[in-house]
């Protein structure tokens, strides 16, 4: 089992819906977010070009933020996500500082948060909140060890990347382009 | 200078315990902080609702957390408006409930010995008792045609219903002359049917969709953003007409970055293109179109070279754009937009958008245009309505002959003291709309407010247009009330419930109990002659082959279509125009004096420093009710203004700056606006997002963020067929330090000499 998500840039709007969802999904607190969304314009007018992504923890394989945790609250569970034990979190912000992406913010009740991938909701077979709203249906869940999952057949079938991948994290969400 | 209806401030409420506002991040809802566990759907309560924060409706369910408070609004995958997916502001719904700002008790406004006016916390029974009796008496001084319904809110179906049955059918929404109005007066122009909502365009069939003006992706209605998406999976030809390098324009095949206000001279172009290059449906304009010869001698010069010199667009694009659509039809929408009110000859531009869609042989073809089904909802049993000795019609229709409903702007004007004609308005009810930012030019709505006898207001937040109120009433959020029956056009009939999921907060009750309240007062029980909206609704239900019961459970009930969704192949058809046919040339309007084939106006182009003022949505927004909601501001909670990179360094503007605007009215905007510096928008234009700037201090998130653009709307063009108010032709100019800081310097040297 490795979980795994995929994002079409091309259908993306950028609407925050994903961002919403998980808001009122996690309860996490209004002020802070788990995921976000990036525009990225090249080009002069007329002729330009846009990307419009919605960004949150890669699940990386190779996971900086847990290295550098000194309590082990930062952790990785089956299917390959990371996650912090708010009790165990002393919030340190090692971690904030060892994430390439930005990806994991300071709870106003003193611990580090991020994306779960909504496991609550992943253990009971439903999917994950942000990919369950999202009205383009560009963002898609699943597991890449099973060859048959959407993950893996979108990543077949459609050209991708990676952020930064020059960071060597191994990112487990990727880009449709 | 005090005035009789002097405005008032909500916040300076005089009794009644305004909530204080708390810190920052306390005003997010409780159970954000005590409940770390997210909810488990499958144990949750849940009711069903259908969406208020826009007009798509879409219907889904409203979940409760262990503590039986509201945690998250779900779509309902029954739904043809969301197929269970809400858009960010639906999701973000809950905190139209949770918002500590909202209006809790009923007030009436109150003058002091000082001439100050203030409002003052009244109890519901003296509040209906204010207006039935205000009701009464303008019934008889000048009849019950001499009061309006100004609305938008669901809860205005019984407001209507109210005004009905005490004799007037002065209602209007905004939604029409501000809005789609110029479209469905097009579309009834040429087919002889308006287009209504949700619009059945087929895309989720189609292989060409061509987008003028229109911002998909960042308008949010649902199903239609959704069908968008799957047609750029489809890999289907999107052709987007826009100035500014939109979302959806960065996703499209052909985006034509056209002058701003010259729409017509492309699209009259690209009739020309079909007809003298023979791509049009030959078979299905001979069998479907009248006209075809009259219109084929009138587009003979807009030639693609002639529309370059209008709309700076590559002739070769022109073609090349058009040789698309052909290639597709019939599976090919030219989609007629939704705010369509811009420059005056609205009308005409839809209709030469109705024009091309019967060329392309689209109308009532897979992949085009659908034929909607909608199922009708039963009057609940009540007497028939008294006739009104006049109406809307007799003000409206005289002068803007195509006009399908009430205008808004219409019964404003005839509550001015210089109207002098019998057709007074004197009294008005205001559910659910701002009038303050949907109505064009301010100061004519806020002298005919100063006119009235009285106005009453109903809504849920202490909106700008609520300051004005002489008796202002608190209706509950959607989230806490029972509504009529949403029955809406779609490929199949449909009908959706929406629920209280939690009782009232404060005082606030809704819509519906108010409007049979009043009925009561005023004598006219009978025409609400239930106890309960439960059992009213029940009984509609029932007509319709379902019960409340059922609903309840399942929130939506689809039924069987009746008629085809499409046309056989040279299947016979009749249209609802005087020929039975489309009408590429107008029998209808040329009868009444119109054009009957669009013409090309040249329309202004800023002076040199003004810019072109463009608005629109972003996709967590809609209008300006949301701009206080705690979850959505969240996301966006001020607006920016987009500048083009040249004219930022003309003007020296460095990003985030905070800048005033100045139209070419003079007008200055409130609140300062800060910059954002982008090549997605034309070097002649500016463009904001709708709704922000709100001046009313009672929103705590809204209040002084961002700049208004409806504010800066001064210059008002009326499209002569159906009265709609043409917006876009207003420029604004930078100023880069605070006028008002002078202004008040000037009046304190003058106070001071
Ligand atoms: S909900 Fe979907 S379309 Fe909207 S921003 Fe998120 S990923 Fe993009
Ligand atoms: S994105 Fe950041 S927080 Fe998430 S696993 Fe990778 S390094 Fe850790
Ligand atoms: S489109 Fe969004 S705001 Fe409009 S009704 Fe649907 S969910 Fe609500």
């Amino acid at each position: 089992m490795r979980y795994a998500m995929t994002m079409d840039t091309r259908k993306c709007v950028g609407c925050s819906d994903c961002v919403v969802a998980c808001q009122t999904e996690n309860n996490v607190p209004l002020g802070y977010c788990r995921d976000w969304i990036v525009e990225h314009t090249a080009g002069t007018y007329p002729h330009l070009d846009m990307e419009l992504r919605s960004e949150r923890c890669n699940q990386c394989d190779n996971t900086p933020c847990v290295r550098t945790c000194p309590t082990g609250a930062s952790h990785v569970i089956e299917g390959g996500i990371v996650k912090v034990t708010p009790e165990e979190c002393i919030g340190c912000g090692a971690c904030i500082q060892a994430c390439p992406y930005d990806a994991r913010y300071f709870h106003p009740d003193g611990y580090v948060d991020k994306c779960t991938f909504c496991d609550h909701r992943v253990k009971k077979g439903q999917t994950t909140a942000c990919v369950a709203v999202c009205p383009t249906k560009c963002l898609t869940f699943g597991d890449l060890d099973d060859p048959n999952s959407d993950v893996s057949k979108l990543l077949r079938d459609r050209k991708w990347k990676v952020l930064a991948p020059e960071a060597g994290t191994k990112p487990h969400v990727f880009f449709l382009t | 200078m005090k005035t009789r209806r002097e405005f008032i401030k909500i916040s300076a409420v005089a009794a009644g315990g305004i909530a204080v506002l708390k810190p920052a991040l306390s005003w997010s809802p409780d159970f954000l902080k005590k409940d770390i566990e997210p909810l488990d759907e499958s144990k949750a309560k849940r009711y069903p609702t259908f969406c208020e924060v826009c007009f798509w409706k879409c219907a889904g369910f409203t979940y409760l957390n262990k503590d039986g408070e509201i945690q998250k609004i779900i779509g309902n995958d029954k739904d043809p408006h969301c197929n269970g997916r809400f858009c960010p502001r639906g999701t973000g719904g809950v905190g139209m409930y949770y918002d500590n700002d909202r209006l809790k008790f009923p007030q009436k406004r109150v003058v002091d010995g000082d001439g100050t006016h203030k409002f003052v916390q009244i109890s519901w029974e003296e509040a209906l008792d204010t207006i039935a009796d205000n009701m009464k008496d303008i019934a008889d001084k000048y009849g019950p045609e001499s009061m309006a319904l100004l609305y938008h809110a669901s809860s205005g179906s019984y407001f209507k219903h109210l005004m009905q049955a005490y004799g007037s059918k002065n209602i209007a929404k905004p939604s029409y002359a501000q809005c789609l109005g110029p479209r469905e007066a097009g579309f009834v122009a040429t087919y002889g049917m308006g287009v209504s909502s949700p619009e059945p365009t087929d895309i989720k069939n189609t292989e060409c969709l061509v987008l003028i003006g229109n911002h998909v992706g960042e308008n949010m209605h649902n199903g239609y953003v959704q069908e968008v998406a799957d047609a750029i999976e489809r890999n289907a030809s999107i052709i987007t007409v826009d100035p500014r390098f939109s979302t959806i324009a960065s996703k499209s095949k052909f985006w034509l970055p056209i002058k701003p206000a010259t729409d017509l001279a492309l699209l009259l172009s690209w009739i020309h293109v079909l007809i003298y290059e023979e791509l049009y449906d030959k078979k299905y304009v001979e069998q479907y179109a009248f006209g075809f010869d009259e219109l084929k001698a009138h587009v003979k010069n807009f030639t693609p070279e002639w529309a370059y010199t209008k709309t700076d667009i590559d002739p070769k694009d022109i073609r090349d754009s058009a040789y698309e659509m052909a290639k597709a039809s019939p599976a090919v929408i030219v989609h007629p937009g939704r705010h369509t009110t811009w420059y005056g000859d609205d009308t005409q531009r839809t209709r030469a958008i109705a024009i091309l869609n019967a060329l392309l042989g689209s109308f009532g073809k897979k992949g085009g245009w659908y034929f909607a089904e909608k199922k009708s909802v039963p009057h609940f049993p009540s007497p028939e309505y008294p006739h009104p000795k006049w109406t809307w019609k007799d003000i409206t229709k005289k002068t803007y002959k195509g006009a399908g409903t009430g205008i808004s702007n219409d019964l404003i004007k005839a509550s001015l003291p210089e109207n002098k004609n019998e057709h007074k308005v004197k009294g008005w009810i205001v559910v659910g709309t701002n009038l303050m930012t949907t109505i064009p030019d301010v100061e004519t709505t806020k002298r005919a407010i100063e006119n009235l006898d009285f106005i009453a207001v109903v809504d849920t937040m202490p909106m700008e247009i609520t300051g004005y109120a002489d008796i202002l009433l608190p209706e509950c959020t959607y989230l806490e009330r029972y509504d009529d029956i949403r029955s809406s056009q779609h490929r199949i009939p449909n009908i959706a419930l929406r629920m209280p999921a939690a009782n009232p907060r404060w005082e606030s009750k809704p819509g519906w109990w108010m409007a049979k309240e009043i009925a009561n007062r005023l004598g006219l029980g009978d025409y609400f002659a239930y106890d309960s909206v439960e059992e009213e609704l029940d009984w509609k239900f029932k007509q319709m082959g379902t019960s409340l019961e059922e609903m309840q459970k399942i929130g939506v009930k689809q039924f069987d279509k009746e008629t085809d969704l499409y046309l056989a192949d040279g299947e016979e058809h009749y249209f609802n125009t005087d020929t039975g046919k489309i009408e590429l040339y107008s029998l209808d309007l040329e009868a009444k004096g119109y054009d009957p084939m669009p013409k090309f106006i040249e329309h202004k182009q800023p002076d040199s420093g003004f810019y072109r003022l463009i608005y629109g949505r972003a996709p967590m927004h809609t209008f300006g009710r949301t701009i206080n909601n705690p979850n959505l501001t969240d996301l966006m909670d001020e607006n920016k203004i987009w500048v083009n990179p040249k004219v930022a360094k003309i003007w020296g503007v460095e990003a985030e700056q905070e800048i005033w605007l100045k139209n070419q009215d003079g007008k200055i905007s409130t609140f300062p606006i800060k910059v954002r510096i982008t090549e997605r928008i034309r070097h002649d234009s500016v463009y904001m997002i709708h709704g922000f700037g709100n001046t009313e201090k009672g929103l705590s998130r809204g209040y002084g963020r961002g700049a208004s653009d409806s504010e800066m709307i001064t210059n008002v063009k009326i499209d002569p067929i159906m009265g709609g108010t043409g917006m876009r032709e207003n420029f604004v100019t930078f100023l880069l330090e605070n006028p008002h800081l002078e202004e008040n310097k000037i009046e304190n040297k003058e106070a001071e000499s």
